[in-house]
């Protein structure tokens, strides 16, 4: 399979990269780890006329903590995730999430940014963003924008990333001391869409009642999302077995899986229901 | 839409006149006619067309050849050196690590990395390692035992034994 005919472009910074989307307008996309674009442009389900190869612009790619955020270059890879240090202690559910994505060849080429802006529902990413209270910054001829994650999702394949405008960073409120996340989903093999995934932040005070929380839900909505009522039921409560079970109940109710190969709705919804359990849970012993 | 680009492929350089649409496995097989990278699934699950990008290993169906240009690819014919077969390669020998051999080429570019990164893994990261990679023939335990040879032969430890073991 060999994609249809398209222009070419590798800039080496932002601005060009810009003027180039500018210049080619509509039918021209942005390449980043290019492995959701380049399979759906050799099933000719997308054509673009013209790449724009962010690949060679230097400092897109970084993991870093300043100002009371962690930052996320947009450009970073799955497995710089996976091996980070700091990553792996304060904040392991991208740990997490980034084992489950795809495979190893797949990480080493695949980019956070990417896996956001895509906007695709079952992509890992969008999730773990919206239990992480994350904001996105966007460059466009007329300088950056910041986007709250909650506002980021627009639909199937659209997203806040308006045409000529480049994803650059995600940054994420840095968690405190007593702060726990973790994300799984249950997928049919390696490298498969999650059938169900759920990504979970838990903020304690010293008394143990929950100070905050975070739930994103992966592929079980037409866009990613937010647990909000299961997030209410936790925050100022002391996190008790059956508060858990009532945010478990809320989140497998409020969201609205379509039925494919991967299992029908009853069962997606039951899913949802024994990960978030599960993920509440491990947050918590993260948190402490 | 053509470009002209410069890949080095298992060190040697090459400049070569692409279409922008040209797949990295198919300048790979056609191009420069080295045909131990295989294409099997076409769409980045099966991992048969593995090869390295600058030391990472990549599946070249989805990268497009000007993606390449100015970087070092290898290809399982860069394995083998003049002093003959590399550690990986023998580990697959010595432990019937293949049956019909398509997914193999793919399978020791992707553990070249992985033994790279992680000289001694253990079982469970070695089948994590190998999980972009599919094998219809073997069940992956004469795999996984390759990639324990090979670990052993590199690190210049103690070669475990090749014996079969016998399911009863």
């Amino acid at each position: 399979m060999i994609p249809e005919h398209f222009g070419y472009s590798a800039p080496s910074s932002i601005s060009e990269a810009l003027s180039l989307l500018k210049e080619h307008g509509e039918d021209a996309k942005i390449l980043a780890g290019g492995h959701s674009l380049l399979p759906m442009m050799k099933l000719r389900f997308a054509s673009p006329s013209h790449l724009v190869d962010i690949n060679n612009i230097p400092g897109l790619s970084y993991i870093k903590e300043e100002d009371g955020r962690l930052k996320i270059g947009a450009m970073t890879r799955e497995v710089d995730l996976e091996e980070s240090d700091v990553i792996s202690t304060r904040y392991p559910i991208f740990t997490d999430a980034s084992k489950l994505i795809a495979d190893p060849q797949v990480r080493n080429f695949g980019t956070v940014g990417g896996n956001i802006a895509h906007g695709d529902a079952a992509n890992d990413h969008p999730a773990v963003m919206i239990a992480l209270r994350a904001e996105v910054e966007i460059a466009g001829e007329n300088g950056s924008r910041t986007v709250p994650i909650d506002d980021f999702f627009y639909g199937f394949y659209m997203t806040a990333v308006q045409q000529g405008e480049i994803l650059t960073e995600i940054s994420i409120p840095s968690l405190g001391e007593r702060a726990g996340s973790a994300y799984h989903k249950a997928e049919r093999k390696v490298g498969d869409y999650a059938t169900a995934g759920v990504a979970v932040v838990i903020e304690v005070d010293a008394e143990g009642s929950c100070t905050k929380a975070g739930i994103g839900l992966t592929n079980v909505n037409p866009t990613p999302m937010r647990a909000a009522r299961s997030e209410e039921v936790l925050v100022g409560s002391k996190l008790t077995s059956e508060d858990i079970e009532k945010a478990a109940e809320y989140a497998a109710a409020d969201c609205s899986p379509s039925p494919d190969l991967r299992g029908d709705e009853e069962y997606k919804r039951h899913l949802v229901n024994v990960i978030t359990k599960r993920m509440i849970n491990k947050a918590i012993q993260r948190a402490s | 839409m053509k470009k002209e680009i410069t890949v080095t492929i298992n060190g040697t350089p090459q400049t070569l006149e692409v279409e922008n649409r040209l797949l990295l496995v198919h300048l790979i097989r056609e191009n420069v006619s080295l045909t131990g990278t295989h294409i099997g699934c076409d769409t980045s699950s099966c991992g048969a067309c593995t090869v390295l990008i600058d030391g990472k290993s990549a599946k070249s169906c989805t990268v497009l050849a000007v993606q390449a240009d100015g970087k070092e690819i290898t290809t399982v014919e860069g394995l083998a050196t003049a002093e003959g077969i590399h550690p990986i390669q023998e580990g697959f020998k010595e432990n019937h690590g293949l049956h019909c051999g398509f997914c193999t080429p793919g399978m020791m570019m992707r553990i070249k990395e992985l033994l790279e990164k992680n000289p001694n893994p253990t079982e469970e990261e070695i089948r994590w390692g190998i999980s972009g990679n599919l094998c219809r023939c073997t069940g992956y335990n004469n795999i996984v035992k390759a990639v324990q040879y090979a670990s052993a032969k590199m690190r210049g430890e103690e070669l475990p034994s090749t014996e079969p073991e016998f399911v009863s």
